[in-house]
């Protein structure tokens, strides 16, 4: 396939004969030998699988090489190599999820009903092999040809009942090697368990059967708890043993121990195996090649201090691959080993890469619109339902319509360069396209405009796919008369448009990083070593943050000599200025360019900058249950690592140890999980046990959250005999001291017996509370959540930075992290932070912004109170202060105070009144 | 010694991660390839129907 050929209409597809079983699909359907992997893929180019082309392996059909309206079939393309020269790697292959069909007690592949989580999100999926709809034999064709499928398909139901089983090639070394944990899956099984009965309507029982429930992520808790209390989801604390398939139904039988010990037996329409995540063999391999070194569980090895840096010098990594993680810590991971693979590079930056070259701009202002308008066919998704010919014809009909034309793909490299040589040809100094939906193809055309030397705002494009032909397929004749109809609006509102300026923004390089923990010093050393002055403000007397605090990471390396090493750089760095003692006072500003007053404890500063980064952390909370204050036995985690940083040689002599988890956290008043304390206290808890084999150690619990390789932690505590007791939010540890003695009750969850243990050292798991900056969140016009953390610009997909341009999130302010998700969103800051700092020169504004009419504006002040963008402001010097004036940087361009003026002084340019009265008036127009 | 250096990064893999490294490098002033063995990026997010805890559709 020539990929500069193919337009992607699929006539190829439509023909060939060729099946293979469809990846993206999860292999419950079949596609053919030429494929796309999805309709949406980039790029929408046609792929031949040569093990089941035809023409390829039999030399036979050669259907598609027929029937390509394209010409881009090519048989003979070998396969070649290629050697590129770069200065760094990224590695992310990622991760292939697990095969259960190696485990004979699920029976996956004899089973008709039993599926992985896979294939269950291919079943919710709307394009999806059932469309969406759960139904039970989902392995099977909708409509199979087999006649023993056949027979099997009669008994096709809705499920009643589905069961979702955790862990399934997660925390298992019995079965498999897979000892950690996969991090997803508890929270994958309860997001399919709320859409599954979303999709089934409210009766479907959905049971989740699983060990500990692991939801430590931003806003993962209340997810877990809506699933419980609103949806309806049970959650069964159960390992089942094996499942049974009743000959006749199909129906699947489980028998397991519930909580108490008792022997339940239920029967399930359908289970859902919660497959882990699993590096794959090649992937081990390539890493072979590539040099680098890996965990015992096939993941990458990277420092804590260093987490996206593999072994080998210039090779970085993310993504699962780096450890099993969800989409935003993915992300997270993306930005941070851009960060670190081009802060290596950075004498080389902007070296390979090439400016644009700009055409000059043809003047329109004043003359006749002369109007071109393009059709679109779309291959056969529009010409199919609207005759476009005769759409085309209707629109040189039109006034000021110049020229019309119709293309098999408008979007085609093809169509892009004729449309150039028409407007030149032609003089069209207005351009309106009838095709698909602006939103993906808007940039594409307007580029076209500017490689023609007109201003991209002189065109206009109406949907007369999405719109029209797709959803009047069954009417032919009233589409194509809707498609006159939208291009004759369109047409009235394009002979309106006007160019449009779009405004230079001054970007200040200068950056500002508040906050000298982790994250805020992994940001500023970054930004700085690509070259840029960042001032690093402290609230406190030195950098350091609460990471003074701790000992040791997860994976035992020590805090303080790392902690003091990052220091001595950040304070040594020459783009560096450090402000310690130092609070902010006031910012103003925007994008580029802010301007805030810092204070010291004796003086007052001004600072101009471009960027901010809020990296201002948390802090643990001071417990105010078990007795904490009244006895000096009853520490907090955090006093703990003081003692062990000190070398506390009491630790030692200890007889008995306990240690209390979410103390604070994963409770009404605080419905999250502070998502570090599980593995802290198991770290500890095996440190103590290196002090003294002889100590008793408790770990009293409500899950244990060991996520990712740190389960590898939980599995050698229980190794060295740290006991684990579970209790719930119910029933929570009573603490008592007497007669000089730290006693606390519980029930135990094995012997379902009340035990009560000594402790002669209690430490209290406390939660990560959020410093609540409400001053700080209003300064730079950025949220908060319930809880007190900063609320990030997408929760999958801008982890790292705010919804207000120019401002970015990093650290525990975020949500609690331990140290090397704290400097991966540093670096993840940093990241996103330098792609706008590159665009110095090159960062316009929209040119679809509003604008007031002075001479109208009566100073009521509607639009400035009603802006959520703070874009407009009252002037306050030259001939018209006191009027309105919007700043075009802040505007986006939303029309709220267009439609809020009451003296009609404000315009939004491109879509103003007279645009859309034309539009509604060529709408009524008697054709 | 700087000058030996390229300023040109090659990712592989073209899911949500590989994806966003490339883009960020490209956007910072580094040359990036994105090496990906399949016939389109997006990788796994890709074939996910949901993504917790908001629900948005995963494409």
């Amino acid at each position: 396939m020539d990929v500069n050929l193919c337009v992607g209409c699929g006539a190829c597809a439509e023909k060939c004969p060729g099946k293979f079983d469809d990846g993206y699909n999860a292999n419950l359907k079949q596609r053919t030998a030429i494929y796309v992997e999805y309709p949406q893929a980039v790029p929408l180019k046609y792929a031949i699988n040569p093990k089941v082309c035809l023409k390829l392996t039999k030399d036979k059909c050669g259907l598609c090489e027929e029937i390509c309206p394209a010409k881009a079939i090519d048989y003979t393309q070998k396969e070649e190599r290629i050697t590129l020269d770069a200065g760094s790697i990224i590695f992310s292959p990622g991760f292939k999820p697990f095969d259960p069909s190696r485990f004979d007690n699920y029976q996956y592949t004899n089973f008709a009903n039993v599926v992985t989580s896979m294939e269950f999100e291919r079943i919710l999926s709307a394009t999806g092999p059932t469309m969406g709809h759960v139904v039970t034999f989902p392995k099977l064709p909708l409509n199979p040809k087999k006649k023993q499928d056949k027979l099997l398909v009669e008994k096709r139901k809705d499920p009643k009942k589905i069961a979702w089983f955790q862990c399934v090639g997660s925390r298992d070394i019995n079965k498999c090697d897979n000892a950690y944990c996969s991090s997803v899956c508890c929270m994958y099984a309860v997001k399919e368990a709320m859409i599954a009965k979303e999709h089934a309507g409210g009766d479907l029982d959905c049971s989740i059967f699983f060990m500990d429930m692991r939801t430590p992520g931003k806003e993962f808790e209340k997810y877990y708890e809506n699933a419980k209390e609103k949806h309806g989801i049970k959650f069964i604390r159960s390992r089942v043993h094996s499942v049974t398939e009743d000959a006749e139904t199909h129906d699947l039988n489980i028998r397991y121990v519930d909580e108490k010990g008792g022997i339940i037996d239920d029967t399930f329409d359908m289970i859902v195996l919660s497959v882990g995540l699993e590096i794959s063999k090649e992937t081990r391999e390539l890493a072979g090649k590539l040099g680098i070194e890996l965990t015992p569980s096939g993941f990458c090895k990277t420092s804590s201090f260093e987490p996206v840096t593999s072994s080998r010098d210039g090779i970085y990594v993310s993504g699962v691959f780096n450890s099993p993680k969800d989409i935003p810590e993915s992300v997270l991971d993306a930005n941070a080993a851009a960060s670190a693979a081009g802060d290596a590079l950075s004498a080389a930056r902007n070296t390979l890469t090439k400016a644009v070259e700009k055409i000059p701009e043809i003047n329109v202002v004043g003359d006749r619109p002369k109007i071109g308008v393009f059709i679109c066919d779309c291959g056969s998704n529009i010409k199919g339902v609207v005759d476009c010919a005769g759409v085309t014809e209707y629109a040189r009909s039109l006034p000021y319509v110049e020229f019309a034309d119709e293309a098999m793909y408008a979007c085609s490299q093809d169509a892009q360069n004729k449309m150039v040589e028409y407007i030149k040809e032609k003089n069209l100094n207005r351009i309106v396209v009838a095709a698909c939906t602006p939103k993906t193809h808007e940039p594409l055309f307007q580029e076209t405009l500017t490689n023609a030397g007109l201003n991209k705002y002189l065109f206009e494009m109406t949907n007369i796919r999405n719109h029209n032909s797709w959803v009047h397929k069954n009417n032919p004749d009233i589409a194509t008369q809707k498609a006159k109809d939208l291009v004759r609006m369109a047409v009235a509102k394009a002979a309106l448009s006007e160019p449009l300026k779009e405004e230079k923004i001054n970007v200040n390089d200068t950056v500002m990083v508040i906050g000298g923990g982790l994250a805020g010093m992994t940001a500023a050393k970054s930004l700085a070593s690509q070259g840029y002055k960042t001032h690093l403000i402290e609230k406190k007397d030195k950098l350091g943050g609460e990471a003074h605090k701790l000992y040791k990471t997860a994976q035992g390396e020590d805090v303080q000599t790392h902690l003091d090493q990052l220091i001595r750089e950040i304070e040594t760095n020459e783009n560096i200025t450090v402000h310690c003692n130092t609070t902010l006072e006031a910012v103003d500003g925007f994008v580029g360019n802010f301007k805030s007053t810092l204070k010291t404890k004796d003086t007052a500063f001004e600072l101009d900058y471009g960027i901010a980064v809020l990296a201002t952390g948390a802090k643990a909370l001071v417990p105010v249950e078990y007795e904490y204050g009244k006895d000096p036995r009853i520490i907090t985690s955090l006093d703990l690592d003081k003692r062990f940083k000190e070398k506390d040689a009491g630790l030692a002599k200890l007889n008995s140890a306990v240690f209390i988890q979410c103390v604070g956290s994963r409770q009404p008043d605080r419905p999250y999980c502070s998502r570090v304390c599980c593995t802290h206290s198991v770290d500890n808890a095996i440190e103590l046990k290196k002090r003294n084999p002889e100590m008793d150690v408790f770990i009293l619990y409500r899950d244990i959250r060991t996520y990712g390789e740190r389960e590898l932690l939980y599995k050698k505590a229980r190794e060295l005999g740290v006991i684990f007791i579970r209790y719930d939010r119910e029933h929570k540890p009573e603490v008592k001291l007497l007669n000089g003695k730290v006693l606390i009750a519980l029930n135990d969850h094995v012997l379902n017996q009340p035990v009560e243990i000594e402790a002669d050292l209690l430490t209290l798991a406390t939660a990560i509370i959020p410093r609540r900056d409400e001053r700080l969140a209003n300064f730079f016009k950025v949220p908060l959540n319930d809880e007190g953390f900063f609320v990030e610009k997408h929760a999958k997909l801008g982890p790292a930075e705010f919804a207000t341009s120019g401002v970015f999130v990093c650290g525990s302010g975020h949500y609690p992290k331990p140290v090397n998700e704290a400097i991966t969103q540093g670096r993840a800051a940093a990241s996103r932070a330098l792609t706008l700092l590159a665009k110095k020169d090159n960062l316009f504004t929209s040119g679809t912004i509003a604008s007031v009419d002075v001479m109208k504006c009566s100073q009521c002040g509607v639009c400035v109170a009603i802006c959520p963008y703070s874009a407009p402001r009252f002037a306050t010097e030259g001939r018209f202060a006191g009027k309105a004036e919007i700043n075009a940087v802040l505007c986006k361009g939303c029309g709220l105070c267009v439609a809020s003026c009451r003296s009609g002084a404000i315009h939004l340019r491109g879509f103003d009144t007279n645009q859309i009265f034309s539009q509604i008036f060529a709408l009524g127009e008697v054709v | 010694m700087n000058n030996k250096l390229t300023g040109s990064v090659v990712v592989i893999g073209g899911g949500i991660s590989g994806m966003l490294s490339a883009l960020d490098l490209a956007n910072s002033g580094y040359y990036v390839y994105l090496v990906e063995k399949g016939p389109s990026i997006g990788g796994v997010m890709a074939q996910l129907d949901k993504t917790f805890p908001t629900n948005d559709c995963a494409m």
